[in-house]
């Protein structure tokens, strides 16, 4: 008896040592981040939380107001259910077109026989192009005189569309030009498609499955890892878009296009509400986190790891 | 037999059919950037755009390059990518190693966190970050352009992290039982299995690097310091934008991570490496 316990205190002082040796290294691994953060990150979000509780013009030293800024937003700003439903609409549309459209240009490229590396080079070429450059491009291109897409929608008999200044089609313009952006998740679709092992297509071959079956049976699964991580990072970069409304309308027509980012901008930069900016931020910030929370909680029923069967 | 050759011949066409058709409009803007990049200024708003334009002006180039010290914007961007791009590839996978592999205490709450920097609107941090990079003396220097992407960024964590989760965790075992430590598991087996998405971590830091706008915006007032971004910019002042020239740079500055991604994409697409892994 006493041997065993003896035994037993030796595995817990073991377990706990392995459970220590297991903490160490994964601080370890994990240092360079973390470092990064202290460094650059800690500081300013610490500040930028303790600001939105004040009123600061950035000149002066901030007045501190309490939940003011927070009650200021959901009771008195005209502009803030605007452009909160500006930016939902922009991203429940966005994001979806966005993974659809890069899957299915992936299977395309992947199915390609000739020119790979030209087709796949002009697909992802639109994505090097810097923000601003694209978003003048594009201002020139949608131009409603000038630009060369009314031109062509007149020269086969449609009618003129005025992208950018009408109010029921700018935002719609805008998801248009942001999924020429789909290059970098497009990359990431067709290096998980090559990673799906040849065997599987090859044993639903003889089980008799048709291609649409073996895309959604085989394909689909295999790369919902990435799927999810595109669908994430998308989201919270929707959800913080800013350029491309910047540059094309400045949120007009009829505020159509006033993003939630915008309006934290323009308070933050042109009014100088510094405090008022960044309780907006804080609120924007919650809420991406609780629905990125929301898709990774979700992510345990639909995304299948390889090692997930097998292992120990 | 033939039947069955013939209908491949015709999924193979309508394939490529469709290829090109897309191609063609993600090329549209492409061709309409090339265009503006070789017009006189007075071709550019015309009631009749025309893609290929009659009056070429092929020393717009040159003028735009020369119209700003471009070759030191070059330099500093070079530096900038240069210097961080290595850093980013080893410190994302190593991290994302810790948070895919190692039962830390914490470890899942933590990584919703690395998540949750993600999410960080640019416009809250850059104030504070502003006065704190005005302490450390680093304004108008490279390296807040450098900093922030050499520890690792949110984003290439999360991507390696759903990578190595996809590697089975019988490898590291196998090592394990023949006597490597953790950091030569990281090291040694799953860095060179992890190639294709460091390899991607690399492209995608430098194009981003490249690109980038909004850091260099706000922490670099000294021109000298300026890269490619902000140097293309100033063909964009308050009263009017001398398209030609923005273009000619922008087609210019397009040329290296263009040329970077044509010769990289089976690196990064790397099946091969891949395959030995997966059943």
């Amino acid at each position: 008896m006493a041997q065993s316990s003896a035994d037993q205190t030796l595995l817990k002082r073991s377990f706990r040592r392995k459970r220590l040796r297991e903490n160490a290294a994964g601080l370890f691994f994990i240092s360079p981040w973390l470092i990064g953060f202290l460094l650059l990150m800690f500081g300013p979000m610490v500040f930028s939380l303790g600001i939105s509780f004040t009123e600061w013009n950035m000149v002066g030293s901030p007045k501190f107001i309490g939940l003011e800024n927070y009650v200021h937003m959901f009771t008195s700003d005209p502009f803030y259910f605007k452009s909160m439903i500006v930016t939902f609409k922009y991203v429940f549309i966005m994001v979806p077109l966005q993974v659809v459209f890069a899957i299915l240009i992936a299977v395309l490229l992947n199915r390609a026989t000739y020119g790979i590396k030209f087709f796949r080079s002009i697909f992802y070429l639109p994505s090097l192009i810097q923000g601003v450059t694209l978003a003048l491009i594009f201002s020139w291109m949608l131009n409603d005189d000038f630009g060369p897409v009314n031109y062509m929608l007149e020269l086969v008999g449609l009618p003129r569309v005025h992208w950018l200044t009408d109010p029921n089609v700018a935002l719609y313009a805008l998801i248009f030009i942001a999924l020429w952006g789909v290059g970098s998740p497009m990359v990431l679709y067709l290096s998980a498609l090559r990673s799906v092992s040849s065997e599987y297509y090859e044993a639903a071959d003889i089980d008799g499955a048709g291609p649409v079956r073996k895309f959604f049976n085989i394909t689909i699964p295999l790369i919902t890892p990435t799927i999810l991580f595109n669908m994430l990072t998308s989201l919270i970069s929707a959800f913080q878009t800013i350029v491309l409304a910047f540059v094309l309308t400045g949120g007009g027509p009829a505020n159509s296009t006033y993003f939630y980012s915008l309006h934290v901008y323009r308070n933050a930069f042109t009014h100088f509400k510094m405090g008022y900016a960044s309780a907006m931020a804080w609120v924007m910030f919650i809420l991406i986190v609780l629905l990125t929370g929301l898709v990774l909680a979700s992510s345990k029923y639909w995304v299948h790891y390889e090692d997930d069967g097998g292992g120990r | 037999m033939h039947a069955l050759e013939s209908k491949k011949r015709t999924q193979t066409v309508l394939v490529f059919a469709l290829t090109v058709l897309c191609a063609a409009a993600f090329l549209f803007p492409i061709a309409w950037m090339l265009s503006t990049a070789v017009k006189a200024p007075e071709d550019i708003f015309t009631a009749k755009p025309e893609l290929i334009p009659t009056n070429w002006q092929l020393h717009n180039f040159a003028d735009a390059w020369n119209a700003q010290p471009f070759g030191r914007f070059l330099l500093n961007t070079l530096i900038v990518v240069g210097v961080s791009t290595p850093f980013a590839m080893l410190s994302a996978t190593m991290v994302a190693f810790g948070f895919a592999r190692i039962n830390f205490w914490g470890r899942n709450a933590l990584f919703l966190f690395v998540i949750g920097t993600m999410v960080i609107p640019w416009d809250v941090t850059a104030i504070p970050l502003y006065i704190q990079y005005n302490k450390m003396g680093l304004i108008n220097t490279l390296w807040p352009m450098i900093l922030p992407g050499a520890f690792g960024s949110a984003f290439f964590i999360f991507l390696a992290r759903q990578f190595i989760m996809g590697v089975p965790r019988d490898l590291d075992e196998a090592a394990e039982i023949d006597g490597c430590n953790r950091w030569q598991i990281y090291w040694s087996i799953i860095l060179p299995l992890c190639r294709p998405i460091v390899v991607v971590i690399g492209v995608f830091h430098f194009v981003w690097c490249w690109n980038e706008f909004l850091t260099p915006l706000i922490f670099i007032n000294d021109q000298s310091m300026y890269t490619l971004p902000l140097g293309i910019n100033l063909f964009k002042n308050a009263f009017n934008i001398e398209y030609e020239k923005l273009m000619a740079v922008s087609c210019l500055s397009v040329l290296f991570p263009a040329t970077l991604f044509y010769f990289t994409q089976n690196l990064i697409l790397g099946g091969i490496s891949l395959s030995g892994v997966k059943k």
